[in-house]
């Protein structure tokens, strides 16, 4: 198979895999409190459909999807709703957020989980919608709800490529790569879904040459599978060949548009993990209410694999690894490249998270000096999307934020690359949240002063019209006055004074 | 349990300021001994003088400027300027030469203009062109390679010439010669031919004799560089190609008054220049498009300044010169975003 090579990346950033891949995927217990926080995706916050002190099985849908970008929350064991207030969320901002917390009765009961094996006899539209309300999300760390990519995407143009995006090029995780090896059938199975329901020639499953044995593995599940459609692909282990945009063009060669979704080039690109996800809300009928993921770093005993359910706080993942060691010096959701800092380990793990990261102090290097930029273009060499960081560096530090984006500043995927390469160790990508962000304020301000002044405009242009109107209106009536000729009616007036004056009777009676 | 935060990247930096001027510094050791070899201790003085100006400079500079004085001038970046400056001034220049140039370099060229990162200006290459203008006699005291050598210079004649510049003229007329560069360019203008020009002792086999192998042991630091990645291949390739082509496009058409192609890449400041100095990436372009531009564009100048211009030697004028299109250069050559026509 003929591949594509992005431009820079980090080819031997070092992968930290081995810690966590050795271990069988191990189920973690169910924890006393789960806490669903309800907005856990990208899009609206669903609603809760509980209330305190309403009693939910596992499955049992507990949040709905509010608008059309947005997921259902699923409970993941039964018990009861003990709040519905808000909780630490796992975000970088540290802030808490509306969520529901269920108090488990160790029970564990379930909704009777109703498959649809025969999932061939049923319409795009019927899968997108048991999709849909299953709560699926991507699982690769994006939380997009799935539903959406797979239902618009397949009205507004052919799609002719799914790719299953199995690179994990964060360095530490190996969520993706312990599913694979274990359970490869099943993400096949998945895949048969997916290119039923959008009708796609051909799926890629692109994984990096790092994991020989899980390419094995998973080459064994497509020949057992026999769908000639179906493919697996090696692809060099270069950080961040998993970023959507780059995996699409080491795949096909193609870039997706600026601005753009993979479906303007007829591509999906779908996470196995959520693949997984699918099958199983599909075919064995369960809604997303565990997922798998890695515990790894210096800073835990055991690093592995578990099988979560979603809502678990951190610490009863940390409990099952055998607990922090003496090394614990940062929690981190998500990977080092691009992952972030959390302040407590009572926050629980949601649909997106993928990994749990208990770096020590020499894995997570948290203070760095910056020296002046020496402008020596090795963040330019770094960079999948060809941008320029120091030039964007520059302008994001002076505040010029519209020179920024005429130089694609929104183009910044925040891999890190940039950052990791920078001789005088600039937080380049902090620099870039930041004025993105301030961009988009920018541009919200601005929409909301159009707003503003389109309103303005329309009011005075109302008012002015009523008075055109009154003044039409006035002058009108002049005019009208004026065309009954005056004589007509000083005529009839003076015929009724001439008849009075004869008939002097028919006054005085 | 409770963490503290901060902002992801989490992967420790790979690279330092120090750590690629380091190997700047470990890659110009070749040419630094194999100038000590053919041109004497003049070079060593040279060195010592600039280094030791450049860094009490930076020093003082970092103190005016409020700057934390350790973390900069641990950045190596002084030393790599005061090297620079010392290698391209003439092995017996009175001693207040290095010490003026590396003044100028480290005060004026970079600290005025914001210290590090932010000279527009080569700042050796600002040094050597202020002393080329205002001292010209003093900037052309260049000792004889040692192969043609007659008299061996005693270390106190050196001493005395340098320090106290009191060596009898006799003495210093024995020891110094023009550079292959400036002896051709003096030749040419009394309408010599390249082959009667060529057939004097100051040429060797290559180019200058001496000065050949002092460019290829600078050609063997800068692959060095370019193996170890502290610079990538655009800026040297460039200036190498700009300033074959042109004089390979006069050598073809008129042969017996052009020098060869070879004769302009190993004299001079060829290979110092298209390796470490032109590759300084403060004062170069910085897209991959625009480097090998600019560094053609230095080629080509350096061979129109050795050629028509009023001095031997181009490369200092030229870098400077192109410096000033940078942004020009950069603007022009933004590559294409991923996703964008």
């Amino acid at each position: 198979m003929k591949l594509w090579r992005f431009n820079g990346g980090l080819p031997s950033l070092a992968e930290h895999k081995n810690e966590s891949t050795h271990l069988p995927i191990e189920t973690a217990p169910v924890p006393s409190q789960l806490v669903y926080p309800l907005r856990q995706h990208i899009g609206n916050a669903a609603t809760a459909l509980v209330k305190v002190g309403d009693y939910v099985l596992r499955g049992q849908k507990i949040a709905d999807a509010q608008g059309l970008i947005s997921a259902p929350i699923h409970a993941a064991s039964s018990g009861t709703v003990s709040h519905i207030a808000d909780h630490l969320i796992p975000h970088p901002s540290g802030f808490s957020a509306p969520s529901i917390s269920i108090t488990t009765d160790g029970l564990d009961k379930e909704l009777p989980p109703s498959g649809q094996p025969d999932f061939r006899q049923l319409s795009a539209a019927d899968l997108v919608s048991l999709i849909r309300e299953a709560g699926i999300v991507g699982l690769g760390g994006a939380a997009f709800p799935t539903a959406i990519k797979l239902d618009n995407q397949s009205k507004s143009r052919r799609i002719d490529t799914l790719i299953l995006n199995g690179a994990e090029c964060e360095p530490y995780i190996s969520c993706d790569d312990r599913l694979l090896k274990e359970r490869a059938d099943k993400v096949i199975e998945g895949v048969n879904v997916l290119l039923h329901l959008l009708g796609a020639k051909r799926a890629i499953l692109a994984i990096e040459d790092n994991v020989p044995s899980t390419f094995k593995a998973i080459q064994t599940a497509v020949n057992q599978n026999n769908n000639p459609a179906i493919s697996a692909a090696q692809i060099p282990t270069i950080y961040p060949t998993g970023g959507e945009k780059q995996l699409i063009q080491t795949l096909t060669g193609k870039e997706v548009p600026s601005g753009g979704i993979p479906a303007d080039i007829g591509i999906v690109s779908i996470n196995v993990g959520t693949v997984y996800a699918v099958q199983q809300a599909v075919i064995e009928g369960k809604p997303l209410t565990s997922r798998i993921i890695t515990v790894t770093g210096e800073g835990v005993t055991t690093p592995r694999n578990l099988e979560v359910r979603i809502g678990t706080p951190i610490s009863t993942l940390i409990d099952v690894c055998n607990g922090y060691t003496q090394d614990a010096d940062r929690l981190i959701m998500g990977g080092p490249m691009m992952g972030f800092a959390l302040m407590n380990d009572q926050i629980p793990v949601v649909k997106a998270s993928n990994c749990i990261l208990v770096a020590s102090k020499h894995e997570a290097v948290t203070e760095k000096q910056a020296m002046p930029c020496i402008r020596c273009g090795l963040c330019a060499s770094a960079c999948p999307v060809s941008l320029l960081p120091q030039q964007l560096y520059w302008f994001s530090r002076s505040e010029q934020l519209e020179k920024a984006e005429k130089i694609n500043l929104l183009d910044c995927i925040e891999c890190g690359c940039c950052d990791v390469v920078c001789p005088s160790h600039i937080p380049l990508v902090q620099h870039f949240r930041y004025a993105k962000s301030a961009l988009k304020v920018q541009h919200h301000e601005k929409h909301l002063s159009n707003v503003a002044r389109e309103r303005f405009e329309a009011r005075e242009a109302r008012l002015a019209q009523e008075k055109a109107d009154r003044a039409e209106k006035s002058r009108a009536k002049k005019a009208a006055l004026k065309e009954k000729p005056a004589k007509e009616t000083i005529d009839a007036a003076i015929s009724r004074a001439k008849a009075k004056k004869q008939n002097p009777s028919e006054g005085e009676g | 349990m409770h963490f503290l935060t901060s902002n992801a990247p989490f992967i420790a930096p790979q690279n330092s300021v120090q750590r690629m001027m380091f190997w700047v510094l470990i890659a110009l050791l070749p040419g630094v001994i194999t100038m000590i070899w053919q041109f004497g201790y003049g070079v060593l003085f040279n060195i010592i003088i600039c280094l030791m100006t450049a860094l009490a400079a930076e020093a003082l500079m970092l103190h005016l400027r409020g700057r934390p004085i350790l973390p900069f001038m641990s950045d190596l970046s002084a030393v790599v300027t005061a090297l620079l400056l010392a290698l391209a001034l003439p092995t017996l220049a009175p001693w207040w030469i290095p010490f003026i140039g590396a003044l100028i370099a480290i005060i004026i060229a970079k600290h005025l203009y914001g210290g590090l990162g932010y000279n527009p200006f080569n700042p050796a290459m600002v040094a050597f062109a202020v002393l080329m203008v205002s001292f010209p006699k003093s900037m052309t005291v260049w000792m004889l390679p040692q192969a043609l050598q007659v008299d061996s210079v005693s270390f106190s004649d050196l001493i005395s010439l340098v320090f106290q510049q009191q060596a009898n003229p006799e003495l210093i007329d024995a020891i110094t010669a023009a550079t292959p560069l400036d002896t051709m360019k003096t030749q040419l203008g009394l309408n010599q031919t390249i082959d009667e020009i060529r057939s004097a002792s100051v040429f060797g086999s290559l180019a200058g004799t001496g000065w050949q192998w002092v460019s290829i042991a600078f050609l063997l630091g800068g692959c060095l560089l370019l193996a170890k990645k502290i610079i990538s291949w655009h800026i040297p390739v460039g200036v190498l190609a700009g300033l074959f082509v042109i004089s390979f496009i006069a050598y073809m058409s008129e042969p017996g008054l052009s020098p060869s192609p070879t004769f302009h890449l190993l004299s001079g400041g060829a290979m110092l220049g298209a390796f470490f100095i032109a590759t300084d990436p403060v004062t170069a372009a910085t897209t991959t498009k625009g480097r090998f531009i600019y560094g053609a564009l230095i080629g080509v100048l350096t061979y129109i300044i050795r050629t028509w211009g009023g001095y031997p030697e181009g490369i200092a004028f030229a870098v400077i010169l192109i410096n000033m299109t940078v942004p020009l250069i950069d603007h022009y050559t933004q590559p294409r975003v991923y996703g964008h026509k």
